[in-house]
């Protein structure tokens, strides 16, 4: 992207390359212009945008949406928070799921203007204070992923899966986190990060 | 997905009137479904009236002895909740089996109901569908129908119904409750869902304008013998090739009632009335089950692709008979078939 196209674009906002030259994740709280989200998708009207109030790890929002933005797109494409991945975007991968209110779901299939006055922690908010959340060191520990795209997801996945208290043993993680497809296969040691964090090992 | 309205209902009354104010317009709750579908322009709706906060997400007991769930109670809530493990633990495995537990935290009870089929030729736009698009044709009945249904079909579609919750609601009896600016009625679970006969793009009873806010369970819970077995082609999170939901209840090895319902094999749960009377009052033995699945098979018919599930549907039958006889229902964490 030249000089010139970023002059001209006042609302540009931080691309995957900023965010990997620059090493860190770029904490933006931007209350959205209706003509930044008026671009429409399938070239039908426009509808009306809708406000939604959300806070999304700590940070409140105050948006005006178009009502077709997923949880997702809105994290990724606006809030900047990319670590949540976009997988299969039809709700069968897991890849994209985050808290809810504390509460695990796929970021994909949820309308982000059905959620007013929600708490959203995606995998940039599990950490405290520069330590690592113990889900996020356990996965390191077990070395529980290959290429990583499934790893937010399955790291904000075993964080409800834990919240929730339902699985003790290691079928029952495996059955709980069966929303979570991993295709590099590393389930065994997935499961065995997630025994860690919930103290088992 | 096209551009659509979106409305928030406070009241069921407000809901209810925004739908027959706007002729084309959805009821949104989970949304795991509908929004899937609205991104493939299966669905196309023109407003999305959000009823994800309607007060209709409780489970309390009803009068008469049952239990009754608030339609917007997430599934994974219905699975978990004391009532429902305790008294109606067919249901609470049925839950369990389907989706992940990520969906099961979205998905409302009244929406699980309303699930449109996963037939590939409906989610595919560029195909004829009459369940999407009627008069268009059936793909499916000379296309790729491993999935699709053996019983009940019509020379219209052999889609089938995707729910594993509807298949233990079918066996337990549930009244659906709706309601609507005429008024409150209830349906019987057995007159919700329809074959799909002419007319497949319709699927249940519900008049467009009809919202549903609960569903109740009669007391017979079949506490003590009861399964759901659901076989697939993994293990976890995929629809059912087959499944079984049975209840029973014995006198020593006498079966006293008897009730099972089949998923993934029809365009609504599938129960056979004749099977279940040749059950009451035999001994609970294989021969036994073996002639009731025999009745329900010899109504079925293969499309080719599909044609495995008519002898996987007979043996699933007598093993999920068998589960619920021991009283060792299927685990839904320990997949080792009992």
């Amino acid at each position: 992207m030249t000089e010139n196209q970023d002059a001209s674009s006042p609302s540009r906002h931080p691309t995957r390359r900023d965010v990997v030259a620059g090493g860190t994740m770029l904490p933006i709280a931007m209350s959205m212009s209706s003509g930044a989200v008026a671009q429409s998708v399938s070239g039908n009207d426009a509808p009306s945008t809708v406000s939604v109030n959300l806070t999304v790890n700590g940070t409140r929002h105050a948006l005006a949406l178009d009502p077709r933005t997923t949880l997702l797109d809105l994290l990724r494409e606006q809030l900047d928070l990319t670590g949540t991945k976009k997988g299969c975007d039809q709700g069968q991968c897991g890849a994209c799921t985050v808290l809810i209110d504390g509460r695990r779901v796929v970021s994909c299939l949820t309308l982000a203007v059905m959620k007013e006055g929600a708490s959203i922690t995606t995998i940039e908010g599990l950490a405290r204070d520069g330590v690592l959340h113990p889900l996020q060191q356990a996965f390191i520990d077990h070395d529980a992923f290959q290429c990583g795209y499934c790893t937010s997801g399955q790291i904000c996945s075993a964080a409800g899966l834990i919240a929730e208290g339902k699985a003790k043993t290691a079928d029952e993680i495996r059955e709980l986190m069966s929303g979570n497809i991993c295709r590099c296969g590393a389930y065994p040691n997935i499961v065995a990060a997630i025994q860690q964090a919930m103290g088992q090992s | 997905m096209i551009g659509f309205q979106y409305s928030h209902a406070s009241t069921v009354a407000d809901a209810v009137r925004l739908m027959s104010n706007n002729p084309g317009a959805k009821f949104v709750a989970g949304g795991t479904n509908l929004v899937d579908l609205m991104k493939v322009d299966v669905e196309r709706p023109t407003r999305l009236i959000d009823v994800s906060k309607l007060p209709l997400d409780r489970i309390e007991e009803a009068a008469g002895g049952g239990v009754r769930i608030g339609a917007l109670v997430r599934n994974a809530d219905i699975a978990y909740h004391p009532l429902i493990e305790r008294r109606y633990p067919m249901l609470s495995s049925a839950l369990l089996s389907g989706a992940s537990q990520q969906l099961r935290n979205m998905a409302s009870a009244g929406g699980n109901l309303l699930q449109r089929t996963r037939c590939a030729y409906f989610y595919d736009i560029t195909m004829p569908c009459n369940k999407r698009n009627a008069g268009s044709g059936c793909s499916a009945i000379d296309g790729l129908n491993r999935m699709n249904a053996i019983l009940g079909t019509s020379d219209a579609c052999i889609a089938v119904h995707p729910s594993d919750m509807c298949v233990a609601l079918a066996v337990l009896e549930a009244k659906v409750h709706v309601t609507s600016p005429r008024g409150d009625r209830v349906i019987a679970f057995a007159d919700f869902h329809r074959l799909p006969g002419n007319t497949p793009q319709r699927e249940t009873d519900l008049n467009p304008d009809e919202l549903v806010t609960a569903i109740e369970l009669p007391p017979r819970g079949f506490a003590t013998n009861h399964t759901y077995l659901k076989i697939r082609d993994r293990l976890s999170y995929a629809f059912a090739l087959v499944s079984v939901a049975v209840g029973l209840e014995l006198d020593g090895g006498s079966i006293t009632e008897a009730r099972f319902a089949l998923g993934g094999v029809a365009h609504k749960p599938w129960r056979n009335a004749q099977a279940e009377a040749a059950l009451r009052g035999q001994a609970a033995s294989e021969a036994t089950f073996a002639r009731a699945a025999d009745l329900v098979v010899s109504d079925a018919r293969g499309f080719g692709h599909n044609t495995f599930k008519i002898d996987l549907a007979r043996r699933a039958m007598i093993r999920a008979l068998s589960q619920a006889a021991r009283g060792t229902p299927q685990s839904q964490s320990n997949k080792k078939i009992a």
